[in-house]
């Protein structure tokens, strides 16, 4: 045991970052890949279908199948596009939505940069993503493409409105930045995690995480059936998986905030064996599948919202919403002795 | 550029052929304003393909089939039309249990189409589950087809004279696939064991509560109503003007069903009632319909009641008009040239014209048969209810957004196979 960590040791500083990035990022990749198939097979049984079940045994190896024909695809660029913007585009999308995952704490210990102003990186990261579709959609110089470009640029800024705020509940409440001293804010069991005094921002939290990343109800930036497949329509090939990745790591990466921010991150739901002996990295992981499950449950069962119903979701009920309800916080907090409810 | 600002102006757009929400081939032109719709030009004719011309070159029994082809989707109910047409030209009228078997059997087409409509509407405006629980239901209508028929969609089982045959005393089993085993492969033959009747029962009987289901998802969903209330109003004189017919029509309230109004067949022995809208939005002519399913299953029951208490002939007993028995046709000289003569030469239909129209699933299908007296129609013109439903395109998507336009084009259950020819 020794001898490993004097060799970890040994290794140059860049070495060890980049050897912990590629834990964390090839797991993540493989988690998508299999998010995928998750979403086709349970939306498949939501809807009395069998869901791929030809590759591999059950269909194990579609996301696979997949990936290499994504990969073998030739990617066109349609002559009268932005020939720089078009491909710096896919790689905008999908760059912010592997960066985000370095300050998720995935147990009390296991987190690439534990930093203090670790909320407030996410929330820069997560609105960059909103520059590759934006861009995407200009670039392909069609008009499909460009309005779902700008239906998605109006629903992120709406959403992260709703977003930011519902985060700024979560900050007066934890007294802090750092994911992991938030976390540690709702250690002891159930009834400490977040969701239950920020019951309103959780909703908005969630719902806003679902608008955040075009996923149905809230789809009208790809709106398969208004405006085909919006701001990607004319990316194939790689340029499409990108996408595609950044779409399902984003989800992945709004069910982790979720867990973190309001169930509790890597703490076990009642703090008393045998539920305590299992180790954070289990409970973080299967809080994130509840929550990542939501998302495919949604998509089974909902229409979609129009353009302007989201807009006036976000800027009428959600931003309020939040608005009242960190006033509240903040109100019990400083004038009323019932301040303990929300620590 | 007159000015500091940059002009503002509108853009056109092109929506389809090849669109997910095109029903088939439907090309608009639209002129919009943003995402506002100013006025759109829907283009047809993509799927045109002289149905009309075709049924003028050939004898009167020989078209039948193409009418299956119209609306693909209510298929006995275009070939009803037909028939209708030519045996009020020959002043005939089909064996009473034939009649009843038409009735059941345009009620089963009105249900497989509604089923269809209901699940590309909802697909349209972006809930799957519908889709494929409507897919569902529709497979076992699809098998009664196959059943009575041997065909899933174009049956040609409508004859003049009555039915092609009479019901079968058994449905067509499935066979066992290695990933359901022996224990699906009953599940899924339950129903099948005994005749067609006996399976069109059971599916009466649970039917009810999948139109249940369906509207779990829908009816009450905050977000269908807001995708579907005040979209596309249309008021009853506005209706009335276009041309609509059917659900369109009683969407907007106005309780015209040609059923009951100017029944054929044996409707007016069938108690049922005619659901009408009040606003004459999307949402209404989407509970239009859903409640017509719901009627549809009644008329069927009836239908099922009386068609097993009366066994009787379903074919009027004409060799001039019906095929003889095979087995006859192999012994029997006449029968044979009967045959052959019925099926190269067919009959000559007197002189005449006639306008007979059916209430089609979509709204009024008819059939205006002009006869010279050959074996040959001098001219059939076919009144496609979808074609002045998709006219009022552009009345009912202005000012609405692109995104209301599917779901108006939805609401229409417009199907191009009628609409083009």
């Amino acid at each position: 045991m020794g001898w490993i960590m004097t060799t970890w040791d040994s290794l140059p500083l860049i070495l060890q970052l980049g050897i912990k990035i590629g834990f964390i990022v090839g797991p993540l990749i493989v988690a998508v890949a299999y998010y995928t198939l998750a979403e086709r097979k349970v939306i498949a049984y939501m809807h009395v279908r069998v869901g791929p079940n030809r590759v591999g045994p059950r269909g194990l190896l579609q996301p696979i199948a997949d990936v290499l024909k994504l990969m073998f695809k030739e990617m066109i660029i349609p002559s009268k596009s932005d020939k720089y913007l078009f491909l710096i585009a896919p790689v905008l999308a999908v760059t912010p939505a592997f960066a985000a995952w370095a300050v998720i704490p995935f147990s009390g210990t296991l987190v690439l940069a534990d930093i203090d102003a670790g909320l407030l990186y996410v929330l820069a990261l997560t609105s960059m993503s909103v520059y590759g579709v934006i861009i995407a959609g200009w670039a392909s110089n069609s008009k499909y493409a460009f309005l779902g470009a700008l239906r998605s640029a109006a629903q992120i800024v709406a959403y992260e409105i709703a977003m930011g705020f519902a985060l700024v509940g979560v900050l007066m409440v934890a007294g802090s930045l750092n994911l992991n001293t938030i976390i540690q804010a709702q250690s002891g069991g159930l009834h400490q995690w977040f969701f239950l005094p920020l019951f309103p921002l959780f909703l908005v939290y969630l719902i806003s995480g679902v608008a955040e990343t075009n996923r149905a109800p809230f789809d009208v930036a790809e709106g398969e059936s208004e405006i085909v497949a919006g701001f990607h329509v004319d990316y194939s090939g790689m340029g499409f998986a990108a996408f595609f990745l950044a779409e399902y790591a984003n989800m992945l990466m709004i069910s982790a905030l979720t867990v973190i921010l309001f169930l509790g991150g890597w703490n076990s739901p009642f703090d008393f064996p045998p539920f305590s002996w299992l180790p954070g990295v289990f409970w973080f992981l299967a809080k994130l599948s509840v929550v990542a499950f939501l998302f495919l449950w949604f998509r089974a069962t909902f229409p979609r919202y129009r353009y302007d119903q989201i807009m006036r979701l976000g800027w009428k009920v959600f931003i309020p919403v939040t608005l009242i309800w960190i006033a509240v916080i903040g109100a019990f907090k400083f004038f009323t002795p019932f301040g303990f409810i929300f620590s | 550029m007159n000015g500091p600002m940059t002009e503002i102006r509108n853009y056109t757009m092109n929506f389809g052929p090849q669109h997910p929400a095109a029903h088939g081939v439907l090309r608009v032109i639209m002129e919009m304003d943003g995402e506002v719709i100013e006025r759109l030009d829907p283009h047809i004719g993509l799927l045109h393909r002289a149905t009309e011309k075709l049924a003028e070159s050939k004898p009167y029994n020989h078209s039948i089939g193409y009418m299956d082809r119209l609306d693909y989707v209510s298929m006995m109910c275009n070939e009803h039309a037909y028939v209708l047409a030519i045996e009020s030209l020959l002043g005939v009228v089909p064996p009473i249990r034939a009649q009843y078997i038409r009735v059941m059997f345009d009620e089963i087409t009105r249900i497989r189409n509604h089923l269809m409509w209901l699940g590309a509407h909802a697909l349209d405006i972006g809930a799957m589950a519908v889709f494929l629980y409507a897919f569902r239901e529709r497979e076992d209508l699809m098998d009664c087809y196959e059943a009575v028929s041997g065909a899933r969609m174009h049956a040609t089982y409508y004859r003049p004279g009555g039915v092609y045959r009479d019901l079968p005393d058994k449905m067509p089993l499935y066979q066992r696939n290695d990933r359901e085993g022996d224990k699906g492969l009953a599940a899924r033959n339950e129903d099948r064991s005994g005749s067609l009747l006996d399976f069109i029962e059971v599916f009466t009987e649970r039917f009810p509560a999948c139109v249940d289901e369906y509207e779990t998802l829908l009816t009450d969903n905050r977000i269908w109503k807001q995708r579907t209330v005040d979209i596309g109003i249309v008021t009853p004189e506005q209706a009335l003007q276009l041309g609509f017919t059917g659900p369109m029509l009683r969407g907007s309230g106005v309780e015209w069903d040609l059923r009951k109004k100017q029944p054929y067949e044996v409707y007016d022995r069938m108690s049922f009632d005619i659901p009408v809208g009040v606003t004459g939005d999307t949402y209404d002519r989407y509970l239009v319909r859903m409640e017509e399913m719901r009627q549809s299953n009644r008329i069927v029951c009836q239908c099922v009641d009386w068609l097993r208490s009366n066994p009787g002939s379903v074919m009027l007993d004409d060799y001039k008009l019906s095929p003889p028995p095979r087995e006859e046709m192999k012994e029997d000289m006449e029968s044979l040239i009967h045959h052959f003569k019925l099926f190269t030469e067919g009959y000559s239909v007197p002189p005449g014209q006639v306008y007979s129209a059916i209430e089609a699933p979509k709204g009024e299908f008819g059939i205006f048969l002009v006869s010279d007296g050959a074996n040959k129609p001098y001219r059939v013109k076919i009144r496609a209810p979808g074609f002045p439903h998709l006219a009022a395109l552009d009345e009912m998507s202005r000012g609405h957004m692109l995104t209301d336009m599917v779901a108006i084009i939805g609401t229409q259950d417009v199907v191009f196979g009628e609409i083009d020819r």
